[in-house]
């Protein structure tokens, strides 16, 4: 029998559901609305998407792993992502993401071990003009040294 | 909903209102704050100095000013950028901090506030956004209306023309009058490839089918490319009125913008202008009172490069994976759930109504004589002037690089531009006075790509570049196809064996071998063009390529197995800078006397080369 | 209508086709080859591989000429320099991405991949590099997915999806991630896969293959306590000679009996009499549902990769299934019954193996229902490609072996039971049986041709005993899902359906020997085999169930009736929800 997280899951996946029509087409919206939620896409939501939209489930999981927005696994509390754009790459990027793997202990894809970060790197987020950008969740850090990445994360590790 | 009469009342009235937005002796009390709200000001947060402006402005009580925010302006570098018009003086990276000032001096004092101007390359102040170089050879079509209107208000649109061309196309025009238009202004498709786009929706038009679609290609995801992403942003409206107008050419009454969900800004500005759109009755049923019915929905991309290649990107519009369709069947014949679709990219359609109004011989005087137009182009790199620019087909890389750049800073000397993203190429010095059009861009094994234009300077190792570029594509290749699949991660092996010191020079040739046969072999655009910024590159610095065989050196030194990173004795002035900076305590000397970097310790980071006054690192 | 023909040029010879074939369909008929690996007509037509690409004229790139079709005037080569060397890099990426133990390889000698690399003679992989994937999945009884030997040609994938509408597996990750996977990468056996092994019959490598049980039965024959019975189901004799290159879909009964007997058996029985009981226990059970308006319409349950689907697609109408057993597991039940007290054997010393066309037969016996009295029915299959492998290991010579007849007392089979082996089999089998119970007489028109066919739905409507009854045969799941949803919404109109897993039924099962792609395209191994079956009805005296004399003689002594409450203990089964995935 499925547990009270999973209910949880279940009940509001369905709530999710309830906003679209059952045509294939709205996977990726769906998706989309289920990753917004949960920082990622549980087994069971996956499920629960495959029934209503009559979908099999391992086609979903297909679409999920294929589009670099979808995660399965949660994130961090704070995702740093470091943009690996040309225009970032050109102004040094590849330093900035690499002193972002030693300052966080974790790898690109990985979340620390309590939850709280997690790293990776993404392609342009458009502020080309501020190249090198990294950012934290929806905050956009230009014209990146080492120095301002260690002073933001900083002052994140400040915060809970 | 609202009658053609209220219509054209909203756009005659507003533009009086604007009319101090394009003319600087516009006869007007009024004074009009403009703050660019793209992605790059606002991420230097310039929502918050339009909300500063507001506050200070309510506080006190000023009356005859209004603050606007606009699309991009294009000179992102400088931002964030706020303009006063009508005089049009332009103040750039100004922070919430100076809105007091601002207001002070220049609204209520009338005298401008001079440390906010913007310097050109050699220190001289620039007053007005018209005077700076970067403006001077450029040409807006595309761009027209991006950091003069708000992208958030249909009144403004409408005052600029907005929906005049689809008026006239449903009114006037019949549907191969339209399709016959477009053709003859000669514009070709901006996504990259440059199929005339006249051509397209006849192909679309011809085919029999009652169901048909329109489809916008908002998937940019060459990175380092932001120009459709800033025609959403600052004129969205333009490309929805294109789609009406080329739905009513090709028979199709629903529409599809496929967008980036990483482009939050622009989604909402484009969900924004097809509501304000849906309101007036310019999308929906009968539009402006004739039989045309015209549905637009948004689609987000989920983050997958080859969705920019067409059939991937209906796959995904479909929820699939975004996998490429083998072609033929072409999408005109067979597009979005087997019917006839007609898919243009952001910037083409952003042409279409200024032809359409303006007329197709206008059009085609400008540009080349096969590539008519301009371009938009996202100038980035190691570039003074790092921004969105619009040209002339025909105008040289020099010109785009050098006059609208401003050349290369740090005293640096250019190396190479890349255009056309992953699947363009390396262009060298010895081809800058090409004019760029699509034709002689792929005569240097370049293309034009969707705008991307990367400029290099010579710290940078074009080995390494190329290993860049091909880390792109093994990322993003769908996996689809053998040669993609497999084939660019093998390339990707030899190139990191390179750069790591153990490269052989049969390495050199297999590279080679691999590239070309993975562009004959690919399914999509993708593969077969994903070799291209390896096989530039070997043509045009086939010499780096053999230091990092034969030599087992870089001389840009970024590949730090193959990097030793030295004092030139004859230039050290024992300044110290240099020790002061390394990370490692690598570099040992007394003041004034000169240095030296113990290499068991040096972790080749580079960090003293780019600090020391005298270039005597390298 | 006339079909438009088209003219063309394949390496300058003309060739005049159909409007619509391929070029590869073309080249055949200009006798030219053209090799393919990821394509299966009508299954995965996809152009994903690259090895089928020729040259068009005044075509930018290659064409893929699997899918592409011919165009009137069309100038194609199909061996350039440049075609030539595209195949080759295409075929080196492939092999460099995959493990290389052929030796080792269970479908070295039989493997497309490996005969494309004879044929161009590759000697060393040039492009050799970084691997992909190396897990291996062999948790569940019937199947193992090795993802070292995958190469990514998605003929399992459309298999699974397409024809049997299943969607266990599909494509995952993407670039050189890119692999075959169930959600979030589970095991078959916790997935919605219900082991009908059409996916191993589509893989032209090693990727997927039956879970191999010859080393554990080659100990059990070898086991002087226990008593080693077989049974081999109709489909495995008309499949096994394949494996020793004999014609596809010959008989080798006689042969394959021997070698049995050679392997150490010490009893070689036919389930075909298995397939006799099941008839008599299912067409009594459809009279009585028909006659005394039980839940209807009664679908067949002799094949468990149904049942499993049945259990995890449509819970709530498990109830239209006969109870009956399949007929292995209730000739493994009589065996372990009857026969051993007739015997005085202890039956827990016996142990009986079945040779399936099948593996979710190794799934079967595995279900905890499948028992009387603590003793398992059946204890291990094997399927007809393992078979064959134990009779080469044992280095008989196939070919020249003596024909010999199954064991008394259980050998005697009837007609009925051996066309079991094909789709609309177990539905003549069943109705030849229900029409005589129904009417009362010797009925003497036993042919129902509208039964018998490849197409995926066969309906019929039948008079018996003046009632009209209607009829459906399925085989394949996505037809079988068809018709569920029909009895779902209410909207079915049968009395009675049979309904296979695989297309084509158990000749074409998963446990068969696996043909290529190229031998699907060009050669019927369907109606080869099924006509093979229904030749050995044909040559049958006995060709009704209820009038097999053993099981006359069994239900005298032993069972007294159909359905009868000591059948029903060893004879019948139940059903229950399955979750459709385990997560």
């Amino acid at each position: 029998m499925p547990n009270c997280v999973d209910k949880k899951i279940i009940k509001e996946t369905q709530e999710i559901l309830s906003k679209f029509t059952n045509s294939k087409d709205n996977l990726i919206i769906i998706l989309e609305e289920v990753q917004k939620k949960y920082g990622y896409i549980p087994q069971l939501a996956q499920v629960e998407i495959s029934e209503y939209l009559n979908i099999p489930v391992a086609e979903i999981y297909g679409v999920v792993t294929f589009y670099s927005r979808f995660t399965t696994k949660p994130k961090g509390k704070y995702n740093v992502s470091v943009c690996l754009g040309t225009a970032c790459f050109v102004k040094g990027s590849k330093e900035i993401l690499e002193r972002a793997k030693q300052k966080l202990g974790i790898e690109e894809g990985e979340t620390s071990k309590d939850g709280k970060f997690s790293l990776d790197s993404t392609r342009c987020v458009g502020a080309c003009g501020l190249a090198p950008v990294f950012t934290v969740n929806n905050e956009v850090y230009g014209k990146a040294t080492v120095k301002k990445l260690d002073e933001v994360i900083d002052e994140y590790m400040k915060k809970d | 909903m609202k009658t053609v009469e209220e219509i054209h009342k909203i756009a005659k009235e507003t533009r009086k209102e604007l009319e101090l937005r394009i003319n600087t002796k516009a006869d007007t009390r009024e004074k009009h704050i403009l703050i660019c709200h793209g992605t790059g000001c606002t991420s230097s947060k310039s929502p918050l100095i339009l909300e500063t402006f507001n506050k200070i402005i309510k506080e006190k009580k000023l009356k005859n000013v209004r603050v606007i925010m606009t699309g991009c302006f294009g000179i992102c570098s400088k931002g964030p950028i706020v303009i006063i018009r009508p005089e049009d003086t332009f103040y750039s990276m100004v922070t919430p901090e100076d809105c007091e000032e601002i207001i002070n001096t220049h609204i209520i004092g009338g005298k401008r506030v001079e440390r906010l101007l913007c310097k050109d390359i050699k220190g001289n102040m620039v007053d007005r956004l018209d005077d700076l170089a970067f403006y001077k050879k450029q040409k807006r079509i595309a761009l027209k209306n991006c950091g003069v209107i708000n992208p958030e208000d249909i009144d403004e649109y409408l005052a600029f023309d907005g929906y005049k061309a689809l008026e006239k196309v449903l009114t006037k025009m019949s549907q191969d009058e339209v399709i016959d238009e477009i053709s003859k202004s000669g514009l070709r498709g901006r996504g990259g490839a440059g199929f005339p786009t006249g051509k397209k929706w006849l192909f679309v038009k011809q085919e029999e089918g009652k169901q048909k679609y329109v489809v916008c290609n908002a998937d940019e995801g060459d990175p380092g490319a932001f120009m459709d992403r800033s025609i959403l942003e600052g004129d969205p409206h333009s490309v929805i009125e294109s789609m009406a107008i080329a739905g009513y050419a090709v028979g199709a009454n629903k529409g599809y913008i496929y967008v980036r969900a990483e482009y939050p800004i622009a989604v909402h500005r484009l969900e924004v202008a097809i509501n304000q759109a849906k309101k007036y009755g310019l999308l929906g049923k009968k539009i402006l009172g004739t039989t045309f019915n015209f549905d637009v929905e948004i689609r987000l991309g989920a983050g997958a490069f080859v969705c920019g290649e067409e059939t991937a990107l209906l796959e995904s519009i479909e929820g699939k994976r975004g996998q490429p369709r083998l072609k033929p069947p072409y999408p005109a014949h067979s597009g979005l759930w087997g019917c006839p679709t007609l898919i243009n990219n952001v910037e083409t359609y952003a042409n279409v109504t200024r032809i359409i109004l303006n007329g197709s011989k206008w059009y085609a005087s400008i540009g080349t004589e096969t590539s008519k137009g301009t371009k938009v182009f996202a100038l980035g790199g190691d570039v003074n002037n790092v921004g969105l620019v619009e040209v002339p087909m025909g105008t040289t890389l020099r010109e785009i690089v050098f006059d609208i750049g401003g050349g290369i800073p740090n005293g640096r000397n250019f190396k190479a531009a890349q255009t056309g993203g992953p699947s363009g190429g390396c262009i060298p010095e010895e081809h800058l006075d090409t004019p760029i059009d699509y034709e002689s861009l792929a005569q240097i094994d370049s293309m034009m790509g969707s705008g991307g234009l990367i400029v290099m300077d010579d710290s940078k190792c074009m080995v390494n570049i190329a290993k860049f570029y091909l880390e792109f594509t093994v990322s993003e290749s769908c996996g689809k196809c053998t040669p993609c699949r497999i084939g660019t991660k093998r390339m990707l092996e030899i190139l990191q064996k390179i750069c790591s010191g153990n490269g052989e020079e049969k390495d050199l040739v297999k590279l080679n071998e691999l590239a070309n046969g993975i562009k004959k072999a690919s399914v999509c655009g993708l593969g077969q063009t994903a070799p291209n910024p390896v096989l530039s590159t070997m043509k045009y610095f086939a010499d780096e390529y053999k230091e990092h065989v034969v030599d087992k050196s870089c001389r840009a030194k970024e590949c730090k197995e193959l990097a030793k990173i030295v004092i030139d004795e004859t230039k050290c002035k024992g300044c110290d800078l240099c020790k002061k900076v390394c990370p490692v305590s690598a570099i040992s000397g007394e003041v004034g006397k000169v240095h030296k970097i113990d290499q068991s310790k040096c972790i080749k980071c580079r960090t003293c080369m780019q600090k020391c006054p005298f270039k005597a690192i390298g | 209508m006339k079909e438009k023909l088209v003219t063309l040029s394949i390496d300058g010879q003309k060739v005049q086709v159909k409007e619509g074939t391929t070029i590869l369909e073309a080249a055949k008929k200009a006798g030219i080859d053209i090799p393919t690996l990821c394509f299966l007509k009508d299954i995965n037509e996809n152009g994903d591989c690259r090895m089928c690409v020729v040259e068009v004229e005044g075509r930018r790139g290659l064409a893929t000429s699997c899918i592409q079709k011919v165009e009137e005037g069309m100038i194609v080569h199909t061996n350039t320099p440049d075609v030539v060397s595209a195949r080759r890099m295409v075929l080196d990426l492939t092999l460099s991405n995959h493990h290389r133990d052929c030796l080792t390889c269970i479908r070295s000698g039989n493997c497309e991949l490996q005969a494309l690399a004879i044929k161009y003679n590759v000697q060393e992989v040039k492009y050799d590099g970084e691997k992909a994937k190396t897990e291996i999945d062999d948790k569940s009884p019937s199947i193992v997915r090795d993802f070292k030997k995958c190469i990514l040609c998605r003929r399992c994938v459309s298999t699974c999806k397409k024809v049997q509408d299943i969607g266990a597996i599909d494509c995952a990750q993407r670039g050189f991630e890119s692999c075959i996977s169930t959600v979030g990468n589970i095991s078959l056996n916790d997935s919605n896969c219900v082991f009908c092994g059409q996916c191993i019959e589509a893989c032209p490598t090693g990727a997927l293959h039956e879970k191999d049980d010859t080393e554990k039965l080659r100990e059990k024959i070898y086991d002087k306590d226990v008593i080693t019975i077989v049974q081999t189901a109709p489909a495995v004799r008309v499949g096994l000679g394949e494996e020793f290159e004999t014609p596809i879909g010959e008989n080798v009964q006689g042969k394959m009996v021997t070698a049995l007997k050679r392997l150490g058996f010490d009893k070689v029985f036919d389930t075909n009499t298995g397939a006799d009981f099941t008839i008599m226990e299912e067409a009594n059970e459809f009279v009585d549902r028909f006659t005394k308006k039980g839940k209807m319409p009664m679908i067949t349950s002799c094949c468990p990769a149904w049942v499993r689907f049945a259990e995890k697609n449509f819970p709530k109408q498990l109830s239209h299934l006969s109870t009956c057993k399949s007929p292995h597991q209730m000739f493994g039940a009589v065996i372990k019954s009857y026969y051993a007290k007739k015997m005085k054997i202890d039956p827990s010393k016996i142990f009986v193996v079945s040779v399936m066309p099948c593996i979710a037969k190794k799934y079967e016996i595995t279900r905890p229902e499948m028992e009387a009295d603590g003793i398992r029915d059946v204890d291990l299959v094997i399927t007809t490609r393992e078979l064959a492998r134990m009779i080469k290991q044992d280095a008989l010579d196939f070919n020249n072996l003596e024909e010999s007849g199954f064991d008394d007392p259980m050998g005697e089979a009837t007609g009925a039971g051996a066309i079991f082996g094909t789709t609309g089999g177990v539905m003549e089998a069943a109705l030849r049986t229900a029409a005589d119970v129904l009417e009362g007489t010797d009925i003497s028109e036993i042919k129902y041709e509208q039964v018998r066919g490849e197409k995926g739905i066969k309906e019929a409507k039948l008079e018996l005993a003046g009632k009209k009854i209607n009829i459906a045969v399925v085989s394949g799941l996505g037809n079988a899902r068809k018709i569920m949803n029909q009895i779902k919404d209410k909207k079915c109109k049968y009395d009675f359906i049979e309904i296979m897993a695989c297309p084509g039924g158990c000749v074409m099962g998963g446990g068969q020997p696996i043909k290529s792609s190229k031998i699907r395209r060009e050669q019927d191994v369907r109606k080869n085999r099924a006509d093979s079956l229904y030749n050995i009805d044909e040559k049958s005296t006995i060709r009704k169930s209820h009038q097999n004399p053993v099981l006359i003689k069994i239900y005298q002594e032993f069972f007294e009736k159909p359905a009868s409450e000591k059948a029903h203990k060893y004879l019948h089964t139940s059903y229950n929800k399955q979750n459709k995935y385990d997560i």
